[in-house]
């Protein structure tokens, strides 16, 4: 029985325009693309494209477009084209389906149903050109109440706080599934803009030590590259517990991809998966994760903030509520639209909840037990804008963690197959070929770039409103209001419907 | 004076600086008209293999061996530039054979060639530069 493979994709190369230059041909990891010396003309396999449009970005002459197929199985409001190739691929092969960046399928994206309030009459709005706006946020634990000395003199015995010059970093990938042109470009752009970066689980490459300031190095359940200099060398020691593209599970950075670099950085022999296992072996319970948050703050002397970062799942709230007491500085919650460098199919398209259902609850919750101030709140899971930015502040964030736009920014064009290695923008591989596509002075140019661009756009936002300071806005749920949500979907994002 | 260089770290191998090159030189406003179906004659060109690619075009050297070996006075220093009188040129060649870097190299209709900084044609700026995705060919003072 033949089950073959049905291209996603067609190349459609326009012939009165193509050249046959042949950088499509050189500039296709896949090997899409090649020359028919005989005829002088350039061919294609589409059954290899993924639709990554390196080659449309790169042709001189626009001779390229990649189209979906519309070759199609009879069609079945049940069982949909990609449904069917699905079963076809497991019939193929036996095994799980991987796949790769953040939840594709259509489930209600709540910030596009939330909108922001502008000032009219009876208060002023302020032009951010002509009059000083406050990005800038401080995370971490808040003192409870104001302390003085018996002289009456103010006490300043703070938690260490992280300094943002605006309430964006850049969130963890790891060393290892992204590239160190990725995680250079990261990190310099960190530095340039005064936020941080996240060293992802897997150690902190020795020529990066250097930006450890603007670094936040991350424990996960594999341990991977983690010793006393690496928790030292950040600005912030996360835990991470869970991804939102993939609650419950761990991770698998296969063999291919630990060369070199990567294995010397994550301390692991060259060639060996790097498996991270779904739990942490030595946290069962918010007192033995206690336990864990108190050995890394014993590790860095206590001058660090420790983040416990979780995956946005049914119960958040509670397990936050949890976390808030365990000594955690900082929570950082995932939404179920988080990417990945490689995730099982199954799990990152159905499990978990949208981070801002997640972001909703866990603030009052903590709001209503009084322990609000223990933790700052970082979300993210798909966070794709200014105005992403300034609706999850209202809704209660401190700052908001990015990743996928900041992949968008170096190039990334979301085709989702990370997990193949053979990434043509550089980004999620390590072969050294195409490692250097990505110029991290370019990549950090544009990165720096995007961040100025929304700090701009959050002013501008928070200008209409009348608020000229990001911490005015926090947890200002005032000023936003839902359109076409259910009751329930309101009283969860604790917001107001329009014209309300 | 701005010279071309290349950094052979970020050099992709794409070769879309030759025909970029080829472009800027044609007199052409369309790209297509201007290469389609034509062997191109680029005055820039990729070196390499698979690991390591490179980009040579002329480094506009301050004391050129090829103006100092040219038997026709084709080669000749512009505002520090080394500039090809085509008109004057014999196709002896001795400039291709004494320059140092292979910069330089043999044109459609038989003279030599080399990169004039796309100064003297309607790009006014070098193309392959404009057109390098990974700024891997710089046009700076050093």
């Amino acid at each position: 029985m033949a089950l073959l493979f049905y291209p996603e994709f067609e190349v459609i190369r326009n012939e009165n325009r193509c050249i046959a230059c042949r950088v499509c041909e050189r500039q296709c990891a896949n090997e899409v693309h090649s020359h028919d010396s005989e005829s002088g003309l350039m061919l294609s396999d589409e059954t290899k494209c993924v639709n990554c449009q390196r080659c449309v970005s790169l042709c001189p002459t626009r001779a390229l477009k990649i189209v979906k197929s519309d070759c199609t199985f009879r069609e079945n409001a049940n069982w949909q084209n990609d449904t069917i190739k699905e079963v076809y691929k497991q019939a193929n092969s036996g095994g799980v389906l991987l796949s790769s960046m953040g939840n594709p399928k259509p489930f209600p994206v709540y910030w596009d149903k939330i909108l922001i309030n502008a000032s009219q009459v009876t208060n002023p709005s302020i032009d951010p050109l002509r009059e000083p706006m406050e990005t800038k946020v401080f995370i971490g634990k808040k003192p409870s109440q104001i302390e003085r000395d018996k002289d009456g003199k103010l006490q300043f015995n703070l938690s260490p706080q992280l300094e943002l010059s605006m309430p964006v970093m850049f969130s963890a990938m790891s060393y290892g599934s992204i590239s160190y042109n990725a995680h250079k470009s990261l990190a310099t752009a960190a530095r340039e803009l005064g936020i941080l970066y996240n060293t992802g689980e897997g150690g902190l490459h020795e020529d990066f030590y250097i930006y450890g300031e603007n670094t936040v190095v991350q424990v996960a359940s594999g341990r991977f590259g983690v010793h006393e200099d690496y928790l030292k060398a950040g600005a912030a020691v996360e835990i991470k517990m869970g991804q939102g593209a993939k609650p419950g599970i761990g991770g698998h950075l296969p063999g291919t991809k630990i060369v070199g670099d990567v294995s010397r950085t994550r301390m692991i022999p060259e060639g060996s998966d790097a498996i991270s296992p779904a739990p942490h072996h030595d946290i069962y319970s918010i007192e033995d994760l206690r336990q864990l948050v108190y050995s890394l703050k014993e590790a860095t002397e206590y001058k660090k903030p420790i983040i416990v970062k979780v995956a946005a799942v049914h119960n958040i709230a509670a397990i936050a509520s949890g976390i808030a007491r365990s000594g955690a500085d900082i929570i950082a919650i995932d939404g179920f639209r988080g990417g990945t460098g490689a995730a099982p199919t199954r799990i990152r398209d159905n499990v978990g909840i949208p981070v801002e259902l997640a972001l909703a609850a866990v603030d009052k919750r903590l709001r209503d037990e009084g322990i609000r101030n223990n933790v700052s709140l970082v979300v993210g899971g798909s966070i794709r804008s200014a105005s992403d930015v300034v609706k999850a502040v209202a809704l209660g964030a401190d700052a908001c963690y990015i990743a996928t736009a900041a992949l968008l920014a170096l190039g990334c064009h979301l085709c989702r197959a990370c997990q193949t290695g053979k990434c043509n923008w550089g980004i999620a591989t390590q072969k050294p070929e195409l490692v250097k596509r990505l110029n991290p002075e370019i990549g950090k140019e544009h990165l720096v770039n995007l961040m100025n661009a929304w700090r701009h756009e959050i002013k501008e936002l928070m200008g209409g409103m009348g608020i000229n300071s990001i911490e005015a806005l926090r947890g200002n749920r005032l000023m936003l209001r839902g359109i076409g949500l259910t009751d329930k979907e309101l009283e969860i994002l604790g917001i107001s419907h329009a014209g309300e | 004076m701005k010279r071309v260089f290349v950094n052979e770290e970020w050099c992709l191998g794409c070769h879309l600086c030759e025909y970029n090159c080829a472009f800027a030189n044609s007199g052409m406003t369309d790209m297509v008209k201007a290469l389609k179906g034509k062997k191109i004659y680029p005055k820039i060109h990729v070196n390499g293999d698979d690991k390591i690619n490179f980009a040579v075009s002329c480094r506009h050297c301050e004391d050129p061996l090829c103006v100092k070996a040219c038997i026709a006075g084709a080669l000749n220093i512009k505002d520090g530039r080394v500039c090809i009188d085509k008109t004057r040129c014999v196709g002896c060649y001795s400039c291709i054979m004494v320059c140092p870097y292979g910069s330089l190299s043999v044109s459609e209709n038989g003279t030599a060639s080399k990169c004039e900084l796309c100064l003297e044609n309607a790009c006014g700026e070098p193309a392959c530069v404009k057109g390098c995705p990974n700024r891997a060919i710089v046009y700076e003072e050093r």
